[in-house]
């Protein structure tokens, strides 16, 4: 395969992945805003840009913090550098450059989605229409994923594909985390403490982990037990943990189809090393936010490894 | 798909048969679903100068152009002489130039031709072969009347919708399949490998690699160069994947650099290797032409071999199919008036309302006058270019073209349509695929068949016997 055919898969869904993340992270929002008192509404979407990254970028906009204004900024705003549309976009054309890598029916997920996408946001967003969109863009990532699961060879591009997936998932499970837990933990001492419910919820509702936290909690949110969730439960498709697991197996196929190992399978070794056995007491102990932050660093490093291992660029 | 009394064709007895027991509305639907198939897959082409994002379809019309078996018969004979005859061109032109010394066509046609090129000059491409993949665009203008309108030895393109067409009519009638049958054209992609792979250089070891070199997604056919790479197997790879090592070229895959035996190519000579052409390049090699010439790579289509692309050199084409053939083409070009002729400058400048008047170097309908149809302006502005650069142009009647119906909303009405037929060159012989890409005008009386222009596309059928 060649290298920037591996590179393209591999960003493609990245993209992919950051697009559905960002999606359900309005689709909380929106909830979240929807089920507040009017005066306090405002909160819920400010947060949800905090969540973004791109409050510099709104704020720049002159955006103001309201529904419509947050959602038609990301899901489609060209000062947004990550609006959906576009990243969407980016989907596709690495889509494209890969498409001999692709069967036809990952790739016509790709573009019909893509297609459905553009006229959905060629114009503004009503609100009476904003659940329709985020579902369509979830399901886009569904459609995706199963067309591969279903017509992928399981050569070295799936694993591009895959790795670039849990990358990215694992990048923005962080990235939430990070940022939620300062915002809704003002001091230190907060912490173990029962916080604000319904922001809690929402960090479950953006990673689709409501419905299985509940589950194994009895209905009760607290925010040690769901930070102990998303970063340690490796039976949850959007942890940390499983993140990990899913990319260690992906980069040991590919050092199995290569005949060797590269940078990237020892910096997931030593990933790895320093995360297996810890607890959520270990966690809170050396700081969640240095924690994450040592987690992203890693993370990062070992995307960075496999482009270099593989010969993604020139 | 009716004669002049107005009876049907007997190649398109079966397909009226059918057509006749269609409802209308079952038709329309039919139309807009194979749009929206085409759009779904993304068989698009980009438009240069709009929105880097702006991809459109061309538009497909779904009631097929037929061809009886006897007609295609002698089609393909008159096919092949032309081009063997072009193959042996090329190799004469770049080696003794026995054509000129015989005095048959002019030194100038060569000096003149920015396609020229003396890098190739004494050089054997790989087996012999400088066009391996030729369009040759046919018009026909009465019952087993037919012309050669043009010939695309450089890079012809348009493969993809006759393949796509044929699969896209298949699944929209299966029925029709049944009743008429109708020659394969999916074998195409196959034989284009092989005869890739027959023209593999000294150099190869095993079996050998094939390559499309694209300029990238936003080349106007970039979704053919992928279709092509994924329908033969093959890498489809962008210049800064490929740089030469150890004399050989060879692309970075993830495992490191893997040699190249043959590249099919679908960026211009110009582009192909900045040590040797455009130095600003970032679409090539650079080093490529030495590799190439030092026997480690074949490119297809050959460089230079675009100088038979030019239209100065068509009109000279009979000359051309006699000399090295030794006879008569079987396949006769449309009547040519070359303005650098003072006597042909002067009729064509007096009837210029009656013709269509070409740029030697031009493609793709651009920079074309089509006489009956222009503006008064439009005449004048010709008329000034003519008499400033009259070398530049050629002058062909606006001939009586056959049509074939398209389907509108009001039913079946005809319309304007070339043909361009595929042939592949390897040293194994010339492969014609049985029917090739009919290229239809959308507008009523128009004659402007070019995608870039408006026009559609639609399915070709040659009838098996």
């Amino acid at each position: 395969m060649l290298g920037r055919t591996g590179n393209g898969l591999f960003w493609m869904f990245r993209y992919l992945e950051r697009a559905e993340n960002t999606a359900r992270l309005l689709d909380a929002g929106l909830r979240m805003a929807l089920t507040r008192d009017f005066a306090t509404a405002d909160a819920e979407w400010r947060s949800v840009i905090a969540t973004t990254g791109h409050k510099a970028a709104f704020e720049q906009h002159g955006g103001e913090y309201n529904g419509p204004q947050v959602w038609n900024f990301i899901l489609r705003n060209k000062d947004n550098p990550a609006n959906i549309l576009g990243t969407f976009e980016q989907v596709r054309t690495n889509a494209r450059m890969a498409r001999n890598a692709i069967s036809g029916e990952v790739w016509e997920a790709i573009n019909e989605s893509w297609m459905q996408l553009k006229d959905m946001l060629s114009a503004p967003v009503q609100q009476n229409n904003l659940g329709y969109v985020v579902s369509s863009i979830r399901r886009a990532g569904m459609q995706v994923h199963g067309a591969m699961a279903g017509s992928m060879l399981r050569d070295e591009g799936f694993h591009f594909a895959r790795a670039g997936t849990f990358v990215e998932r694992a990048d923005s499970i962080a990235r939430i985390l990070d940022i939620k837990y300062y915002l809704l933990l003002p001091s230190l001492s907060y912490v173990g403490s029962t916080m604000d419910a319904g922001q809690w919820d929402n960090i479950l509702r953006s990673v689709s982990g409501d419905r299985a936290y509940r589950f194994l909690n009895a209905g009760q949110i607290d925010a040690r037990g769901i930070v102990e969730f998303l970063v340690l439960d490796d039976r949850f498709p959007r942890s940390l943990a499983f993140c990990h697991s899913a990319l260690r197996q992906n980069l040991a196929a590919l050092a199995r189809i290569h005949g060797k190992e590269g940078e990237c399978n020892v910096l997931m070794r030593d990933a790895d090393t320093r995360i297996s056995g810890m607890t959520i007491d270990d966690i809170f102990e050396k700081g969640l936010h240095q924690f994450l932050l040592e987690f992203s660093h890693s993370n990062s490093a070992i995307a960075a490894a496999i482009a270099e291992d593989y010969r993604f660029i020139a | 798909m009716h004669t002049a009394d107005g009876s049907v064709r007997p190649a398109y007895e079966g397909y009226c048969d059918w057509q006749n027991g269609q409802d209308q509305s079952y038709l329309r639907r039919k139309h807009n679903e194979a749009e929206s198939n085409f759009r779904k897959t993304g068989i698009t082409f980009n438009v240069y100068g709009e929105d880097a994002a702006e991809e459109r379809l061309i538009p497909f019309d779904m009631v097929p152009r037929v061809i009886g078996a006897g007609e295609w018969r002698k089609l393909s004979r008159g096919i092949e002489q032309r081009v063997s005859a072009l193959n042996a061109f090329l190799y004469d032109l770049y080696h003794r130039q026995e054509i000129i010394r015989s005095g048959r066509i002019p030194e100038r046609l060569f000096r003149n031709n920015a396609a020229w090129l003396h890098q190739m000059v004494g050089f054997k491409p790989p087996g012999g072969v400088y066009t391996h993949i030729v369009g040759i665009d046919l018009v026909r203008t009465g019952p087993d009347e037919w012309f050669v309108l043009e010939d695309n030895a450089r890079t012809p393109s348009g493969v993809s919708y006759m393949l796509e067409n044929r699969e896209t009519m298949m699944a929209m009638f299966p029925e029709l399949f049944s009743k008429v049958e109708v020659e394969a054209v999916s074998d195409y992609p196959r034989r284009l490998a092989q005869s890739l792979a027959a023209c593999a250089p000294p150099a190869t070891k095993g079996r050998p690699n094939v390559a499309v070199l694209t300029p990238g997604i936003y080349n106007s056919a970039y979704f053919e160069h992928s279709f092509l790479a994924d329908q033969m197997g093959a890498y489809l790879v962008e210049g800064s994947d490929l740089r030469v090592v150890d004399g050989r070229v060879q692309m970075r895959t993830t495992r490191g650099y893997k040699p190249v035996d043959v590249i099919y190519r679908r960026v211009d000579d110009d582009y192909l290797d900045p040590l040797t052409f455009n130095p600003d390049s970032a679409l090539g090699i650079p080093g490529i032409m030495d590799v190439y010439r030092a026997g480690g790579v074949t490119i297809a289509n050959a460089p230079g071999t675009g100088v038979c692309d030019d239209k100065a050199v068509y009109s000279f084409m009979p000359e051309i199919v006699e000399f090295y053939t030794g006879e008569k083409p079987l396949l006769p070009n449309v009547q040519t008036w070359r303005c650098s002729d003072p006597d042909s400058l002067g009729y064509v400048l007096d009837n210029l309302e009656e013709l269509v008047v070409k740029e030697v170097h031009g493609s793709g309908g651009y920079g074309m006058l089509i006489g009956p149809t222009a503006s008064k302006k439009e005449i004048a502005e010709f008329r000034k270019k003519l008499t400033n650069n009259p070398t530049n142009y050629i002058a062909q009647p606006t001939l009586a073209l056959s049509t074939c119906p398209i389907f509108t909303k009001s039913g079946l009405a005809p319309r304007h349509v070339d043909l361009r037929p595929y042939v592949l060159v390897s040293p194994n012989g010339v492969d014609i695929t049985p029917g090739g890409l009919t290229r239809v005008a959308l507008k009523k009386g128009s004659l402007v068949v070019n995608s870039s222009q408006g026009g559609g596309t639609k399915d070709t059928w040659v009838l098996k016997d």
